[in-house]
């Protein structure tokens, strides 16, 4: 279970967020503790951690943190996409290795909160968030795809 | 062939612009080196030995004169006059400055093409079949389904950083013309009981440790192609090794879990993904299928078979069945679906000459070809030669006339002149060995002596590393560029196949210096011209004799 005191990141290292609820003010912690412990409201996962684990408590959480340490692995992804698909409406918030780039990807896949290691640029951000106006793929976000729009009625 | 529409246009600007801005924040400082490496690779574009490399993508080989115009165009105007035709169907140009990038890709996206995805740990360019859509023996045109995944892994919002590259090959037909077995994903288009469905073989690739994808699942049906291919992707990406690059490819993971367990987490995965619905609607397949309908081909009384043209240029002196044109249509041309066609291979070979380069008068003579006999289409071949899918039986003495004034004329496909041949050390920082010059010198040599066509049927592939980007593991004969001591040496190996009949290659013994390994070539050859049945390739002759009497010609 180790040390949680530090875990997570706290509201004020959030630089852009796309909900409009208080976010949750305590610590988060391991996906290990979640399973021993009842209480915790926030969760942060690592890219070796299985999402899956967190599906029985759903219901009790309130913000789940994804921790990309690098920007290159992108366990990260899936595992906001699980979350999502199995019906998580709470805060889904992307830490550490947050870049521009990544940006437009990880809205797509369900996060609705970033807390990037080095603030970004708010216009290069802008810019990020609206790089797609349409989309191909269905994902978490629930966009109606290209295809979709193709063959509308 | 397939058109972008306004959303299939507006995606491929929308990538122009996002790079555009990349790079003005490279060089505002606000990217570094590393940060941006991931996001040009994604854009095709590599640092070499000696410029950046950019590579243009062909999805599944097929273009038309206006894009082949274009790759011209940007050979002269921002590369040196050529380009190099992959074995993954795509091109490359070797000498691009990165100021000129974005403006390059702005001009291929006004053909409607793009870079996207021709490197980085996402999925590449689909490849597929080079004679799809023209083929005897195909059961559909594989297009339309490659053309559904390039759609759905074009910026795929979830697979972009997956632990290492991920190559997909899509078919339609028992023989496999695009090696697809040695790939991430190979799909074969099946007709069962008249219902259209995917076949699925998953974690082949050569490179360090080759190896042969196992079958997954023999029956995808279509409505569900893509929700089958997500979860491929989604258990690579969720369990594939990133502790180690040289391990992260899904043959690995394939290996490592065996081919039993993947299934299992596969199947668990896409019972998920049918749950969630990530399906396109049904009705995409078909609009798409449109535009890969037949072209009007003309009724088989205004062409020739092959006879008739054989008689009609018997008179023509410029046109003689022995040699030149007649070797010609026998070596280079293939059967067609359509009676009084067939499809036509331009080789990239010259003896001599640089596997898969083309100048850009050369790329504007074969726009030329294909806007006039072709039905306006053009296809890339994994073996690094162009085709002209389309071509009536009647108009092959044109063809051919045009393509010999332009050094296009070479009667060698699938022959030892036909070598693949990596850049190597002329281009690439990765390499041990040069493979460039020693294709020219082999197929020189082949040439010269008269061999050629009495070896028939003989694939060499040649690899500057142990990446295998020259496919030498399914070589027939395949060539491993070494180093050994600070020196280029060349190892040997037999017996590889990429068709239906895959197979690695296995290695001969001791490797060669440069002349050693162009001797060890003619002399494999004549163990084979000794030994050989009736009918027998290269190929069926080793597996029936086995490596020992090659062996013993070669170091005995
Ligand atoms: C010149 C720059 C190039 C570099 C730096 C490069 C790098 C690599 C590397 C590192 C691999 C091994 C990947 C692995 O095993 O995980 C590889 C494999 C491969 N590359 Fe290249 N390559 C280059 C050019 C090419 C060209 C020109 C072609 C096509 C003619 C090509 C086609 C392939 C193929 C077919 C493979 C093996 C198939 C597989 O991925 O398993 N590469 N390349
Ligand atoms: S096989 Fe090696 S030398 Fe040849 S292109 Fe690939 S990485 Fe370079």
């Amino acid at each position: 279970m180790g040390d949680t005191q530090n875990l997570g990141t706290s509201p004020d290292e959030v630089q852009f967020r796309f909900r409009d609820d208080e976010p949750v003010d305590h610590a988060a912690v391991t996906v290990d503790s979640v399973l021993d412990q009842t209480n915790a409201a926030a969760v942060r996962i690592e890219p070796g951690d299985d999402a899956r684990l967190l599906l029985p408590f759903l219901d009790r959480l309130a913000l789940v943190e994804v921790n990309f340490p690098v920007f290159g692995d992108g366990r990260g992804y899936s595992a906001a996409r699980i979350l999502r698909e199995a019906g998580y409406t709470g805060e889904l918030r992307a830490v550490g290795a947050v870049l521009i780039d990544l940006l437009s990807h990880m809205r797509r896949c369900g996060f609705d909160s970033f807390a990037p290691d080095k603030r970004l640029d708010e216009e290069d951000a802008a810019r990020a968030f609206a790089t797609w106006a349409n989309v191909y793929q269905r994902a978490a976000d629930r966009r109606a795809t290209i295809a979709d729009k193709r063959h509308e009625a | 062939m397939y058109r972008y529409d306004s959303y299939d246009q507006a995606m491929v600007d929308a990538r122009v612009a996002e790079f555009r801005d990349q790079a003005r924040r490279r060089l505002e400082g606000k990217l570094t080196e590393d940060q941006f490496k991931p996001l040009r690779l994604t854009n095709g574009l590599y640092l070499q030995l000696h410029a950046y490399m950019l590579r243009v993508a062909i999805p599944y080989g097929t273009l038309d004169s206006r894009q082949m115009a274009m790759l011209a165009t940007i050979a002269d105007k921002y590369d040196r006059g050529y380009g190099h035709f992959t074995t993954r169907q795509n091109i490359q140009y070797n000498w691009i400055k990165l100021e000129d990038c974005a403006d390059a890709l702005a001009d291929l996206a006004t053909v409607e093409m793009h870079a996207i995805q021709t490197s980085g740990n996402c999925i590449r360019n689909i490849s597929s079949d080079h004679f799809a859509g023209a083929a005897a023996d195909e059961v559909v045109d594989p297009r339309p389904y490659a053309e559904l995944m390039r759609q759905w892994s074009s910026f795929h919002p979830e697979f972009t950083y997956l632990p290492r590259k991920f190559k997909i090959a899509v078919i339609a037909s028992e023989k496999d013309r695009a090696a697809m077995r040695l790939h991430d994903i190979g799909v074969r288009i099946v007709k069962r009981d008249g219902e259209v469905g995917a076949q699925f073989y998953a974690g082949g690739g050569m490179g360090r440790t080759p190896m042969v994808a196992p079958l997954i699942r023999d029956f995808v049906p279509i409505d569900q192609f893509i929700t089958y291919a997500e979860a491929c992707l989604r258990v690579y990406n969720r369990y594939g090794r990133r502790d180690n690059k040289y391990k992260a490819r899904i043959k690995i993971l394939v290996h490592e879990l065996g081919a039993a367990e993947y299934i299992r987490q596969v199947e668990e995965e896409f019972a998920h993904l049918l749950s969630v619905g990530v399906e396109p609607p049904r009705e995409e397949l078909a609009r798409i299928a449109e535009y890969f309908a037949l072209p009007p081909f003309r009724h088989p009384s205004e062409s020739w078979d092959l006879e008739q043209l054989q008689s009609k240029v018997a008179g023509d002196p410029s046109f003689r069945w022995d040699d030149g044109f007649g070797q010609w249509v026998r070596q280079n041309t293939h059967p067609h679906k359509a009676p009084g066609y067939v499809s036509a291979v331009i080789s990239l070979k010259p003896a001599g000459g640089i596997p898969g380069d083309a100048t850009s008068d050369q790329m504007r003579v074969v726009a030329r070809l294909a806007k006039e006999y072709s039905f306006d289409e053009l296809r890339v071949m994994h073996t690094q030669n162009l085709l002209l899918p389309h071509v009536r039986i009647a108009d092959l003495p044109a063809v051919w006339a045009a393509l010999d004034a332009a050094g296009l004329g070479s009667a060698n496909m699938d022959t030892i002149e036909d070598i693949i041949a990596c850049p190597g050390l002329d281009y690439c920082s990765l390499a041990n060995a040069r493979s460039i010059p020693l294709a020219q010198r082999i197929s020189e040599r082949f040439a010269q002596s008269g061999r050629t066509e009495l070896v028939g049927e003989l694939k060499l592939k040649i690899s500057g590393c142990i990446n295998a980007c020259g496919h030498h593991h399914a070589g027939h004969i395949g060539i491993l560029g070494v180093d050994k001591k600070g020196k280029e040496n060349f190892q040997l190996s037999l017996g590889g196949s990429e068709a239906e009949d895959v197979s690695l290659a296995k290695i001969t013994g001791p490797g060669f210096d440069e002349d050693g390994v162009i001797a060890a070539v003619e002399t494999v050859t004549e163990v084979y011209l000794a030994s050989r049945t009736e009918g027998e390739r290269f190929l069926d002759t080793y597996r029936r004799i086995g490596m020992e009497p090659f062996k013993e010609a070669l170091y005995g």
